[in-house]
Formats: C-alpha cells, sequence, structure tokens
C-alpha cells in the first residue's frame, strides 16, 4: 500500500480539479489521478459556459451558487482563462416563447438571479447578426464563457501550489473503504476518496448498483474561423431546454459562443446510445443548418474544426455528489452531463463540506447518489 | 507543356510554375508565415492535405481559403497574414 493522503481524487476533468484546489487549499493532502490527461474528457469536448440554468429547481440552486463562486474568482484568473461576462441571450423565436422568456425571468428573480426581457427590436440592436423578425430574447446578464481546459489547468496549478500532487497517467480500477486500487496492481489509501470521473465512474465502484445511472450522451461542436460576423453574447434558443431536456434520442438546438480569438463556437447536439466518438456529418449538417436560421450571416464564416464528446448523462438531469451510504469514504462527484464548468465549483464546495464535515451551501439530499442506484436498498 | 502563370503575392508579381497549388507557390516564393494565430505567432502549411487549415491565406479578397488546396490561377491575388 502506498502512502496515505487525506484525499485522492479520481478524474482530472474541471470537476476533479476544482475538488483538489479547494481542498489542498483547505489544507487537505491531496493527490489527483486521471488515465489520460488534465481536462481529457468530457470537459475539453464542451462548451466553457457559466451559466445559470432553471431545468430543475435544484439545477437552479447549485448553477446560482457555482456562478457566484465563479464571480468570487474571476478577478485571479489569468488571461488564458479568456474568461467573458458576455452574459446569455435566451433567443425566442417566436411570440409564443416570449411567455417562456417571461417564466424563466420570474424563476430567476425568485433565487435572485437577475434577468431582463429585450423587445424584437431590442434584440436585433443587441445582436445585429441575428436574421430579422425574431420574437425577442430574455438577457441573463451574470453569466460568463470561459475557455475550459485552461481553467481546468489553472485549478490543478493551484492544488499543486498548494501541496497536491497529481499521478497522471494512472488508472484507477477498484474504489471502496478509502482504498484506491490502480490498474498496475499497486493501491493506495486515503482518508476519502473523490470519485469524479463522469462516465467512466460506475465500473469504479464495483457491483455497488450504479449501473447505467450515468449514460454517455454525444455531442458535436464546431468552431469557425475568425470573423466579424459574430455574436456578444452567448446565444441560445429558448426552445433549447425543451431540445435539450427532451427524451428524443436525437436532437440539435442553436447555441453560439463567441470566443476571445473572434472565433465562434457552434452547437449543439444530443444524442443517447451512440458509443462511436467520431463527428456524424449528418447530425453537424442539422446542427450548422439550425444556427444558419437564427445567423444566416454565419453561411460565409468558414468552419475550422468539428469533434464530438460525450456528457456524463443522468436520469434526472442533476449530478450525482455525495459519500456512498454503505462507504462513507468515497464520495462522488459525477454526472454533471453538460453543466459540469458552471457547477464544477458548486460541486467541489459541496465535497469539501462533505469530506471535513461542514454544512454544506444547500441540501445534499436531492443529489445523493442513491437515488440513481438500481434495486431500491443500498449497501 | 503549358506556360507558366503570374499571380501576385502580397502586392508583388510572381512567375509560378502551371498546375501549382497557392501553398507550394508561396513556399517556393521563400514565404515561411502564411498566416498569424490570434496571438502573433506564425503558421504554415502542415498537413498539406486540407486537414489541418494551417495554411489559410487571403485569395482574390477571399479570407480563410487554404492555399494546400487552391490551384494558382493566371492573374490570382494572394494576402497573407490574416490580410482580410
Amino acid at each position: 500500500m502506498i502512502k496515505a493522503v487525506d484525499v485522492a481524487i479520481v478524474g482530472a476533468g474541471i470537476v476533479g480539479a476544482a475538488c483538489a484546489a479547494r481542498l489542498a487549499e483547505a489544507g487537505r493532502s491531496v493527490l489527483v489521478l486521471d488515465r489520460r490527461g488534465p481536462a481529457s474528457g468530457a470537459t475539453a469536448a464542451g462548451m466553457g459556459h457559466i451559466v445559470v440554468m432553471d431545468g430543475h429547481p435544484v439545477q437552479l440552486e447549485l448553477t446560482a451558487l457555482s456562478r457566484r463562486l465563479w464571480d468570487a474568482q474571476a478577478s485571479r484568473m489569468p488571461p488564458a482563462i479568456e474568461h467573458q461576462r458576455c452574459g446569455t441571450l435566451w433567443v425566442a423565436a417566436e411570440d409564443s416563447e416570449m411567455e417562456d422568456a417571461l417564466r424563466k425571468q420570474r424563476t430567476f428573480a425568485e433565487h435572485g438571479v437577475d434577468a431582463t426581457t429585450l423587445t424584437s427590436r431590442a434584440l436585433a440592436r443587441a445582436e445585429p447578426h441575428l436574421r430579422p423578425g425574431l420574437a425577442g430574447a430574455l438577457q441573463v446578464t451574470g453569466d460568463s464563457v470561459i475557455y475550459q481546459p485552461n481553467a481546468t489547468r489553472w485549478l490543478l496549478d493551484r492544488a499543486v501550489r498548494a501541496g497536491a500532487t497529481l499521478r497522471i497517467p494512472a488508472t484507477v480500477e477498484h474504489v471502496e473503504d478509502g482504498v484506491v486500487e490502480l490498474a498496475d496492481g499497486r493501491a493506495l489509501r486515503a482518508e476519502h476518496v473523490v470519485v469524479a470521473a463522469g462516465t467512466g465512474t460506475a465500473p469504479m465502484l464495483g457491483t455497488r448498483r450504479l449501473d447505467d445511472a450515468i449514460v454517455p450522451r454525444k455531442g458535436h461542436l464546431a468552431i469557425t474561423a475568425r470573423t466579424r460576423t459574430t455574436c456578444r453574447h452567448q446565444l441560445v434558443e429558448l426552445g433549447y431546454t425543451r431540445s435539450a431536456h427532451g427524451h428524443a434520442t436525437e436532437s440539435v438546438a442553436f447555441n453560439l459562443q463567441p470566443r476571445r480569438t473572434g472565433q465562434v463556437l457552434v452547437g449543439s447536439s444530443r444524442q443517447y446510445g451512440v458509443d462511436d466518438d467520431g463527428v456524424d456529418p449528418g447530425i453537424v449538417g442539422r446542427m450548422l443548418r439550425r444556427a444558419l436560421e437564427f445567423m444566416p450571416a454565419l453561411r460565409h464564416v468558414p468552419v475550422l474544426r468539428t469533434w464530438a464528446g460525450f456528457r456524463p448523462a443522468t436520469r434526472d438531469g442533476l449530478p450525482l455528489v455525495g459519500a456512498l451510504r454503505g462507504d462513507p469514504r468515497t464520495v462522488l462527484a459525477a454526472g454533471h452531463e453538460g453543466l459540469g464548468i458552471t457547477t464544477s465549483l458548486g460541486t467541489a464546495a459541496l465535497v469539501e463540506a462533505i469530506v471535513r464535515g461542514l454544512r454544506p451551501p444547500m441540501p445534499l439530499g436531492p443529489l445523493s447518489p442513491e437515488r440513481l442506484f438500481t434495486g431500491g436498498s443500498h449497501a | 507543356m503549358p506556360d507558366g502563370l503570374r499571380i501576385r503575392i502580397d502586392g508583388v508579381d510572381h512567375d509560378v510554375e502551371p498546375d501549382i497549388s497557392v501553398a507550394a507557390a508561396l513556399w517556393n516564393a521563400g514565404i515561411r508565415s502564411f498566416r498569424r494565430t490570434s496571438d502573433g505567432r506564425a503558421r504554415a502549411p502542415l498537413c498539406g492535405m486540407g486537414t489541418c487549415f494551417e495554411c489559410r491565406v487571403t485569395i482574390d479578397g477571399h479570407p480563410d481559403r487554404r492555399s494546400c488546396q487552391t490551384p494558382c490561377r493566371e492573374g490570382m491575388r494572394v494576402e497573407t497574414g490574416n490580410a482580410a
């Protein structure tokens, strides 16, 4: 058995990195393990948005908490993180969607999140490249965009400066009762083991019924060349919630993000039940056509690259954050689907509270891993 | 054998061999920085087969053309360094 640490963190995506920074800076000895490298999974494959989302009351609470934590760090972030407080415009294509915008605005207001409605004319002024005649938008001014691979490295650097150790590559086979078993046959002991391994989490827990609680949900993105035909805010169609959280096995939704380089990141797509990580030209075509419906001027902007990745999705759209009931040394922090960049910091605050026995900043019950275990009763 | 072509590279006329790509013409003209990254670093062709997008130049006013995928044509105007 290799040397003991206070906390071993399995997974160097943004969630694991955030937990590492938080716990190391709180004075815990921390070891981070990853089978490939920092931000090598869902973290780098997605968009770097820091957004408040109201798909579920708990999701709203976790995203609002997380956004406050990002804001509190914004002034310390190095330029390479490309933090832009550009806000989000939820774009309404039809008048009927403005009712959704108003409903969203009321929900946000109840949680202290500022959002203002834009008329059709105000939207055209705010985003001149959008097609004319859109119904309006809901502007969430406090949302931001970051370049999340660099944010992950920054969090890991902070952890290392506070004394944490990284062991990469290291493939973890099994986690139980404070023991991490590695694929090379070695094992190490920790007071707590935080498993932040996304879709790779379940196999590490062996037979403990996580099964398919976290399933891969494939997504595609495209990035353009630098262009003047860009947007000033993150743009999302209001129909997004319907297409993103619907039960269709395949969907696309309009989602643009301005990058500090002058490029535009174009999303989004969702597919269940696809294992192949290759780019699907049919889906990319649908995704780009959807973007052109909202921003026809993009037609003249070259797409430089397309890629695909997998979100770690759960049945109820909430991550699994908490100690296992029968094994309190094992703490899960996984299943953040498409919101892990935002919710990494809130998750880290919850994990710190669990590890240190502090009062969590929000109730842990709704995030308990056992809610998604198969078979009802728990070990 | 067909005659050579004349193209204009960054405002200077160059005689180039027929049937070569713009990337080859630029390289033969001694150009090693085709474009710049957003933070100013030089870029030049890497893959030569249209995949890496590093060889982009402005051709006849159109930005972001892959020079390795574009044959030279008589009178073509090519600008390097993200001119457009």
